[in-house]
This record gives structure tokens, C-alpha cells and sequence, in this order.
């Protein structure tokens, strides 16, 4: 799979949260507002391009058996990374994604790619599927985090869209809002023509 | 000393219920839960593994890596530690335990991945529990994991023969379950001050 | 598909003709007639407008569905019971469009989205409620005092924010303030019992559920008798734990299903974060009814589990 078809197909047609259904939790915890779904997309994008990269490099090294937890640290080293640069640089953002930046190493993007795909294929494609998963993963939570802000708040990106007649439906900030909106988006998704599983 | 334990149990079971409110462990959540069989051997395996690794990653955190100020360890320290501690469980278990292995076993390494033993063991750390507080509180977060997975599976059986419009089928129906789900789980806020 | 859902039946109401489902929403529109009238007769014309607009909507968003489904049938009475119960929930000062949203909820979100009447695994006019309570907390609690139009609060609140304790008279007669259909026990009570005597409904939901309440204010050092009339658990015991579809087949699981309802409701009333805690313990229940059924459906004679290999 050439780079651009592996980056177009982690963004629609294998999106791993609305097709593949991985990488859920972050996704419904973050988006309550859109900026954060930015912010936690981008973190992720980070891992998920340096970590396929590093393990697509040496994957001709690794002996199959001890593969998960060379996986994992390679991950957990990114991210720390990325930990620690938003703890530094972005600390009000790094205080509302919480604890789901150290969760990254168990995301089942990150490590899924890493076994399903740098450990298999060559490293420009690597590099290709973790952008394409990643830009997906950040393109869901930045619809999701939207429209729970729109609908839940009036606001987008902290600026207030909605007429101030709107009364913001404030279930939709909480979790049900979150399970509510992530199964509309799929049966949207299914709709359009994508792969259902 | 015993309320506030309650308190720390009842609030990780049913308030911040880990999957219906906090959103952590969804993965398994939704994958495992379209049998009861599978889904009670689920809860099993986690609230085992759960309550062994949040008192592994206390011990590492509180012994080994303050008093050697490795703190920015933390993460490859808990996530290996809770692989190593998963794969020994299941090897455990192979050996002197078929039975138990059958029931669980199958299911431990998906709990590697679990999200919600690493995030116990993140949470004793940033609430600064002792160390029978972790262990109650691992008993809880497994113990509402175990509640609503086990209810979301009872749900799904009986959806599975109901006439859900075509586009609904499957996962999407799936989460709007579990959006009123977690409505429902919503009325226990603010219980006990929690 | 295990064998079991190979031969699963699909929960009551069993409809063999369109017939059955609409003798028993009749029934129930009856046995709501005396506490709708009380509560037109406490909250005037607003109580009427937000009844009104409940029914209504309620029957719109019905057809709506059906219209997109591509359904002929006939309505049958459900969605009239779904908006009046919704109605009856509300406060009376409710703004025009609560009731609006709240029936879409309880008709598309709750029911048909589910497979339509029959399948839907929570109760439709709770699910709304909630979500509606969730949502625009501040105009779902303004309550009204009965007659006047000023604002007051419920007993539960009063008590629960004031110590204030209402009489048992006035809870049992129904001036308080409150949801339109929940503050006269005496109507619900008359329409409970036209249930019963038609057959509509089994005891043993409504009573465990009542007397658990009573039982555990006794235990716990809190009124029983006002926790048992105040509130909204005589509507809730009577004509929303008693849904055919969302709550357990069993005669046995009924029962548990009561004292569940019953442990959640005190629970919630006495130590959380709400007044109330009726709609919230019913919708908790009813997650839990698919586990109730299956652990309490009696095994056929002779039956031995399968063996595990």
C-alpha cells in the first residue's frame, strides 16, 4: 500500500473509531469541546507516526515473541514525550486531557498499527498509515468535540455560534451525549457508503 | 477509616462508574459484551488482574521509583510491569488451574491493552492512596466494570432478536444502549457527597 | 446465535392483534383520568398546555416515524399513554418546547430506534424525563403552588434543602407543589386500583417497591410514611414500574424488580445528590430486567446445561 492510500484510508473508509471501533476511550472522554479534541488527536498523531516509524525501522530485528513489549516501550517512550512537552508548554490543555495522555500507551490505535502494519510493511508506508490513522482519529474528534460543543454549549472553539435564544442541551457535554453522538456519527458513516462491521 | 473505604468503593462502582461515566476500557467493552458468557469471564479476568496490578504499581511507584526519584518512569514502569504481571497470571493459571484458566484465560491478553487497570493504577498515584485504599478501589473500578458490562450484555441478547432499523444494527445501536445506560447511571451523582 | 436466542420471545405485550394493545392503552388513559383531573384542577391551564402539547407531539412524532418507516398500521394507542405519562411527569411551568423535545426522545430515542413497541428496553416517558432533567436542569425544576401560579418547591426538596415537613394530608390529597400528575395520591391510588381490577396490572412490582421504601425510612431513621406518599413513587410504582415490555416476565423477577427500584429510590432520596429518585432507580431496574428474566426463567423440566468442552 502506497503512502497516500494508506494515509486516505485511515482517515474514511478504515477510520478506526467509527469502522474499526479502537482507540474509543480518549475519543469520548476529550470531546467534550473541539479544541481538546485538536490537542489529543495531534498527541496521538505524534506517537502514532514516531512509534510506526521506529518499529517499521527495526521490525527485520525484533524476534516475534518478545514484539509486544518492544512495542510498547518504543510507545511509552513517545509517549512520555508528548507527556511531558504539554506539561510544559500547555498546561491548561494537559489538565484537561488527564489522564488520557499517559492512557496513549494502551491505545488500540497505537499499538494496533504497530502489529498490524509497521511491523509488517515498509517504513515510508509506515509513516503514511500513522499519519492517515491519526489525522482520522483527530478528523472524529474534532466532529464529535464540535458538535457536543455546538449542541452542548452554543459554542465553537470557545466562540459563541448559536443564537443566544438556543437553549444548550447540556446532556450532550456528559457522557450520554458522547455514546449518543459517536452512534449517530457511525450509522452516518454506514449511511455514506462506508464499511460497516 | 471502614466508611471512607465504602466511600472509595461505592464511588468507583456506581459514580464514576470506569466505563459508563469516566469512558475508560470502552474497546472491551463493546467487543466482549455480545455474549454473557464472555462478558462475565471478562469482569473476572479484570477484577483478578485488576486488584494484583494496582498492588504491583503501588509497590513499584511507592518503593522504587520515588525513593529513586525515577518518577518520569512512571509509564513504562506501570505498563510493563502490568504485561509482565498479565502474562504471568495467564502462564499461572495454564499450569495449576485449567478450569479457571478456561473460564478467564482466554481473555488476559486483551487485558493488556485494558485501559482501565492502567488507569487504576494512574489513579492511586494522583489521589495518593495507601495502599488498602488502591486495593478497595481496584475491587470497585473492576466491580462497576464487571456491573456494566455484564448489564450491557443482558441488553444486547435481547436486542439481537429485536427489528432495529438496518442503519442502527450493531455498534451504533450499541452505543445509544449504552448512552441511556449511562443516563440511568447518571441519577447516582452526587451520591454519599461523592 | 446461541440456541437460546434461536427461540427467543420477544417480551410482552404479546400482540396478537392490534386490537389487545389498544384495550390496554385504554385502560391506562382511564386509570390516569382522576389524577389528570387533579392535576388541572391544582395547576390550571398551565397544566393543560403542557398535557396538551405532550399528546400531541407525542402522536406527530409517531407518525413522523411511521411515515418514514413506511408503516401502514394503524396508531394504537401507545404513544397517546407515552405523552400523557411524560406530561404527567413535568412540572406544570415547564416551557412550550420541553414537552416538544421530551416526546421525540421518549418516541424516536427511546422506542422505535429500538425496534419499536415491545422492544425498547427502557422505559420511553423516564428515558425523556431524564434526558430532559439532564439537560436544562434549571427549567425542569421551577414548580408551581397549587392554585395561585407561584413558584414552590416539592416536599422531597423542601426537606431535603429546608427541613421543612409537609403534612400527610396535604401529600395524600395532592396541594403541593410538584410534577402534574404525581402530587395527589389519593387520584393515583383510584386509578391504580381500576388496574388491578381490570387485571392490567400485577401487584408485585407496585407493592415491594413501596414497602421497600417504607421499609428501609424506617430502618434508616427517616419517615416512612412520607417517604412512601411523597414524591413522585406512587405514580412511578403504579404506572411506570408496571410497563409490560421494559421490566421482567417472571413472577419472581417482578418482585426482585420492586425491591431493586425500591433499594435505588431510597438510596438516591436519602444520599444523593437528587430529591428525587424514582425515574433514575426505574431506568436502572430496567437495565438491569434482561438479567432479571434470564436468571429467573424456570429451567424445563429434565434441562442440563450443555457441556463445556
Amino acid at each position: 500500500m502506497s503512502f497516500f492510500k494508506a494515509l486516505v484510508n485511515g482517515l474514511w473508509k478504515e477510520n478506526p473509531i467509527l469502522v474499526l471501533m479502537i482507540g474509543l476511550c480518549p475519543t469520548l472522554a476529550v470531546s467534550t469541546a473541539a479544541i481538546n479534541g485538536v490537542y489529543m488527536g495531534l498527541a496521538a498523531t505524534f506517537v502514532l507516526v514516531g512509534s510506526n516509524f521506529i518499529i517499521s525501522l527495526i521490525r527485520k530485528w525484533v524476534p516475534d515473541q518478545i514484539r509486544i513489549p518492544i512495542f510498547i516501550t518504543i510507545i511509552a517512550t513517545f509517549v512520555t514525550i508528548v507527556d511531558m512537552v504539554m506539561h510544559a508548554y500547555a498546561p491548561d490543555m494537559y489538565k484537561i486531557l488527564g489522564i488520557f495522555i499517559p492512557l496513549m500507551v494502551v491505545n488500540c490505535i497505537i499499538l494496533g498499527r504497530a502489529e498490524a502494519f509497521a511491523y509488517q510493511k515498509g517504513v515510508i508506508e509506515s509513516i503514511g498509515d500513522g499519519m492517515g490513522m491519526g489525522l482520522g482519529f483527530t478528523l472524529i474528534l474534532l466532529i464529535l468535540g464540535g458538535i457536543r460543543e455546538l449542541l452542548g454549549n452554543g459554542t465553537l472553539f470557545g466562540i459563541q455560534v448559536m443564537p443566544l435564544a438556543y437553549k444548550p442541551v447540556l446532556l450532550m457535554i456528559l457522557p450520554p451525549g458522547a455514546f449518543l453522538t459517536i452512534g449517530f456519527l457511525q450509522a452516518l458513516q454506514r449511511y455514506k457508503g462506508g464499511n460497516s462491521r | 477509616m471502614m466508611s471512607h473505604l465504602v466511600l472509595i468503593f461505592i464511588g468507583a462502582l456506581l459514580v464514576n462508574n470506569i466505563l459508563l461515566i469516566r469512558f475508560i476500557a470502552l474497546c472491551s467493552f463493546f467487543g466482549v459484551s455480545n455474549s454473557m458468557s464472555t462478558s462475565i469471564g471478562m469482569g473476572m479476568a479484570v477484577m483478578f488482574v485488576m486488584v494484583l496490578a494496582s498492588s504491583a504499581s503501588w509497590l513499584l511507584w511507592n518503593f522504587v521509583l520515588v525513593p529513586l526519584h525515577l518518577e518520569y518512569l512512571q509509564i513504562s514502569g506501570f505498563i510493563l510491569t502490568i504485561a509482565a504481571l498479565t502474562q504471568f497470571v495467564e502462564l499461572f493459571l495454564k499450569k495449576n488451574s485449567p478450569t479457571l484458566y478456561r473460564a478467564m484465560g482466554i481473555y488476559l491478553p486483551l487485558i493488556t491493552t485494558n485501559c482501565a487497570i492502567l488507569a487504576v493504577a494512574f489513579t492511586n498515584v494522583i489521589n495518593n492512596f495507601n495502599f488498602i485504599e488502591a486495593i478497595v478501589y481496584a475491587i470497585g473500578v473492576s466491580g462497576g466494570y464487571t456491573l456494566a458490562i455484564v448489564m450491557f450484555a443482558g441488553i444486547r441478547e435481547r436486542i439481537a432478536g429485536a427489528p432495529v432499523p438496518k442503519l442502527l444494527e450493531g455498534y451504533p445501536i450499541a452505543f445509544i444502549t449504552a448512552s441511556l445506560m449511562s443516563l440511568a447511571f447518571l441519577g447516582f451523582k452526587g451520591l454519599f457527597g461523592l | 446465535m446461541s440456541i437460546e436466542q434461536k427461540f427467543y420471545v420477544s417480551a410482552p405485550p404479546h400482540i396478537k392483534t392490534e386490537q389487545d394493545a389498544r384495550y390496554l392503552m385504554y385502560q391506562v388513559i382511564i386509570a390516569l383520568i382522576p389524577a389528570t383531573a387533579a392535576g388541572l384542577i391544582f395547576f390550571g391551564w398551565h397544566a393543560a398546555g403542557v398535557l396538551l402539547i405532550s399528546i400531541i407531539s407525542s402522536i406527530f412524532w409517531e407518525k413522523i416515524v411511521m411515515y418514514i418507516k413506511k408503516e401502514k398500521r394503524e396508531l394504537d394507542g401507545s404513544e397517546i399513554v407515552t405523552g400523557l405519562l411524560l406530561g404527567l411527569n413535568l412540572s406544570p411551568l415547564v416551557p412550550w418546547w420541553i414537552p416538544l423535545v421530551g416526546t421525540f426522545i421518549a418516541i424516536v430515542l427511546a422506542k422505535e430506534l429500538f425496534g419499536g413497541i415491545g422492544f425498547n428496553i427502557f422505559n420511553p416517558a423516564l428515558i425523556a424525563r431524564a434526558f430532559l432533567l439532564a439537560s436544562w436542569p434549571m427549567d425542569m425544576t421551577t414548580w408551581m403552588a397549587p392554585f395561585n401560579g407561584l413558584s414552590q418547591a416539592t416536599p422531597l426538596t423542601l426537606l431535603k434543602l429546608k427541613g421543612i415537613l409537609t403534612p400527610y394530608l396535604t401529600l395524600f390529597l395532592g396541594n403541593r407543589g410538584g410534577c402534574i400528575g404525581e402530587t395527589s395520591v389519593l387520584a393515583l391510588l383510584i386509578g391504580a386500583g381500576y388496574l388491578f381490577y381490570k387485571g392490567v396490572i400485577d401487584w408485585r412490582t407496585p407493592i415491594p417497591y413501596i414497602l421497600t421504601v417504607g421499609f428501609l425510612s424506617l430502618v434508616l431513621g427517616k419517615d416512612p410514611i412520607f417517604n412512601m406518599i411523597a414524591g413522585g413513587l406512587i405514580l412511578g410504582a403504579f404506572f411506570m414500574a408496571t410497563d409490560y415490555t421494559t421490566t421482567p416476565i417472571t413472577k419472581p423477577g417482578r418482585i426482585i424488580f420492586g425491591v431493586g427500584c425500591g433499594i435505588v429510590t431510597s438510596l438516591i432520596r436519602f444520599y444523593g445528590g437528587y430529591p428525587e429518585g424514582v425515574s433514575y432507580s426505574i431506568l436502572f431496574m430496567n437495565a438491569l430486567t434482561p438479567l432479571i428474566d434470564k436468571w429467573t426463567i424456570p429451567k424445563p423440566f429434565g434441562y442440563k446445561k450443555g457441556v463445556r468442552v
